[in-house]
């Protein structure tokens, strides 16, 4: 996929003033986040549960070869095939030369951010092979030819109206000509035509949420149904996975599936939660006649060993982003790449670049609401600190804030020269309008009042000059 | 080198070593082949009528029905479902040898085929490997006997399910599974299902039935 991270401001500024997605994003608030909540509630054991999920996640990273191959050996003793893939070119060139092998025209894909990560749709469509997305909020984004803006909710941005929309605009060619008003009707005009899709399907091509060593086996979570359909029905099954995802035994997936359902949904357990084991078996009446598994690096093995490493647990659940304050008012499109929310603002400077991406992790109000969900415990802000820290270094912030910044270590370096200065602004902001303890714009910050009201100080004047009347340190 | 040698040497760089010491080794060795149980919610302790309970309240909680049986009263009972819910008759059945205790033809009205479905069928009857009471789930496990199609493609399904089958967590599923097709051995695929089919993706709001079946019914059968 395109990023167009390096536009996250302007970005932002068409998702605040796009009513369809404030809209659609004052339901994920309820949503998403009350659920999750419910869930937890019903689980005494949920918190010893992330810890655990956490020591897994970090055994198996310190043991990664070890696993990777461990799960190598088994997939191959299944008559299965495992593909190595340093590099997302590398990726998209196996799974091409693997759909051409199988004679394909079509393949059934089930939701994968992986495959939004090496834009292995657009791959296969400039060499004539068309990608059908068969979950429902991707296939209707693709049909809008959109990105996803949540990893595991890719159309939350949509109102039921643009979807009937959509759906009146390119179902047509299937003879479905009305434009339908109820959701279930939607729902069922799409799995109508999805079915035939299936059925037609050269080649299955999913993502897994887990690939666990001990027996070989990918495993993937879905409500739906159509990651089993997507590795059923069609001759050949291809499973696209980075490195991270392989874990020890089928014990440890029973730990990580627990907090998974809870922390994405608010789920006991997802609908569909499937282990798939090598190709057709001798007898079988149903399943795939190969089964391949492409495991991906894309820059992952570089961040192992560093101050970084905690995000490699990520079981991208989507928790940290329906708790996120920002992404709660921007949605996901703007972050301008695969991973939205503060998974995004962590991992995306890490895939592409902080040349690129370094405005993602800027977007954060540290309110720490991330860390305190997410299921392996992974500490989001300071890794975002981490990466504020490496752009500034690099001299990659933009130099108005740069300049900010060296201005006010000028004066927190003169105690006497910060108070007065301070007296002077705050005087002089009353000319800016104050309303209810508010300012909404500012002279020479406009970058920061676009999009948030900057408080006040309180009628008693400045926090030094408050603390001074006090009695300051003295008392 | 190869694309396989490049990135086990990356990870190992990273990692500041090389490959795995003998001593760790045996360590990671033995985790893999003890698979240690993790922690287990509580919730799955009691008696085997309280885990049937469990399995029940929570296959409710997750909008599939529920009804219990004997083992005479299964026909019937399929037959029954399908009339009230105004469903047609014809079956497409699980060639499973477990399903043949049941006596079929006390339920003459029911038109049944043995087999993986064709997309024109309407409901699928198959066993179930087990029932995990924790969340109320179904585990298929597929092979001659279970094609897994049949879990997918009819609008209904109807799951025949021994309460010898019920266990509490899903840790026990590992362990019959072990029993079964033996350590580190898993058939090609094994669904965990909870409920119908749903999708959440448009608005938020929960539709049923959105690729795999709409309508989920189990009939618990006391052995
Ligand atoms: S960072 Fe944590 S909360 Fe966010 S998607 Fe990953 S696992 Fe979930």
């Amino acid at each position: 996929m395109k990023s167009t991270a390096r536009a996250f401001k302007a970005n932002v500024d068409r998702a605040l003033v796009d009513t369809n997605l404030q809209q659609s994003l004052a339901m994920l608030k309820v949503g998403f986040s009350e659920r999750r909540r419910q869930a937890v509630e019903r689980l005494p054991e949920f918190e010893a549960l992330r810890d655990r999920a956490r020591d897994i996640k970090n055994h198996t990273l310190a043991h990664l070869d070890y696993y990777l191959e461990t799960f190598e050996t088994k997939v191959k003793g299944l008559g299965g095939h495992v593909h190595w893939a340093p590099t997302a070119e590398d990726a998209r060139d196996i799974v091409l030369r693997l759909c051409r092998e199988a004679g394909a025209k079509t393949v059934a894909k089930s939701k994968s951010m992986i495959t939004e990560e090496i834009a292995l749709n657009d791959h296969l469509e400039a060499h004539g092979i068309e990608p059908v997305e068969t979950d429902l909020g991707e296939y209707i984004i693709q049909l809008r030819n959109e990105a996803p803006s949540h990893i595991i909710a890719p159309a939350v941005h949509l109102t039921k109206d643009q979807v009937a929309d959509t759906f009146l605009e390119h179902h047509a060619r299937h003879g479905f000509t009305r434009r339908l008003t109820e959701r279930n009707d939607l729902v069922a005009e799409a799995r109508q035509i999805l079915r035939q899709r299936f059925q037609d399907a050269d080649v299955g091509i999913t993502g897994a949420n887990f690939l666990v060593a001990e027996t070989g086996s990918s495993m993937l979570v879905t409500n739906e149904g159509n990651a089993d359909l997507s590795n059923t029905l069609p001759r050949m099954h291809i499973v696209i996975a980075s490195i991270e995802k392989v874990i020890p035994t089928l014990e440890d997936a029973g730990t990580l599936l627990r907090v998974l359902a809870r922390s994405a949904t608010g789920q006991e357990w997802s609908s569909y939660t499937t282990f798939n084991t090598g190709p057709k078996r001798e007898g079988d009446l149903d399943g795939p006649e190969s089964y391949h598994v492409v495991l991906l690096d894309n820059g992952r093995s570089s961040v192992l060993g560093t101050e970084m490493q905690d995000i490699l647990r990520c079981i991208r659940c989507g928790a940290c982003m329906n708790h996120c304050p920002v992404y709660g008012a921007i949605g996901g499109h703007a972050y301008g790449w695969v991973y939205p929310g503060p998974l995004g603002a962590v991992l995306t400077p890490q895939l592409i670049g902080v040349e690129e991406a370094g405005n993602l992790p800027n977007a954060s109000t540290f309110c720490g609401r991330c860390e305190s969900v997410c299921p392996v415990r992974i500490p989001l802000p300071k890794l975002m600190r981490h990466w504020r820290e490496r752009e500034f270094e690099r001299h990659l912030t933009p130099s108005t804030v740069r300049q900010g910044l060296s201005l006010w270590a000028f004066f927190a370096r003169r105690p006497t020269l910060y108070r007065l200065a301070t007296r002077v602004a705050n005087a002089a902001l009353s000319l800016f309008g104050r309303a209810e303890g508010h300012y909404r714009a500012l002279p020479l910050a406009g970058g920061w009042t676009t999009h948030r009201d900057l408080p006040a100080p309180p009628p008693g004047g400045t926090f030094m000059a408050q603390w001074k009347a006090r009695g300051g340190a003295s008392r | 080198m190869s694309a396989r040698e490049q990135m086990l040497g990356a990870i190992r760089r990273s990692l500041r070593r090389g490959e795995l010491p003998a001593v760790s080794r045996a360590v990671v060795d033995a985790r893999l082949r003890e698979h240690p149980v993790n922690i287990v919610p509580r919730r799955t302790e009691g008696s085997d009528a309280d885990r049937v309970a469990q399995f029940e309240h929570w296959a409710a909680f997750h909008h599939a029905s529920v009804a219990r049986v004997d083992v005479a009263g299964v026909p019937g009972a399929v037959a029954d479902y399908l009339k009230t819910n105004n469903l047609p008759a014809r079956v497409a059945m699980a060639p499973d040898p477990d399903l043949d205790r049941y006596d079929w033809p006390s339920a003459p009205m029911l038109e049944i085929r043995r087999g993986k479905p064709v997309d024109a069928d309407p409901v699928a009857v198959t066993g179930a490997f087990a029932g995990i009471a924790e969340t109320g789930t179904l585990v298929f496990a597929s092979g001659p006997d279970h094609p897994t199609s049949l879990n997918l493609l009819p609008e209904t399904h109807v799951v025949v399910l021994r309460e010898a089958d019920v266990v509490g967590p899903i840790e026990d599923v590992f362990v019959r599974l072990r029993a079964r097709y033996g350590e580190g051995r898993m058939p090609r695929t094994v669904n965990t299902v909870t409920g119908p089919s749903r999708t959440g993706d448009i608005e938020q709001q929960l539709e049923l039935g959105a690729h795999g079946p709409r309508r989920m019914h189990i009939l618990l059968v006391r052995d």
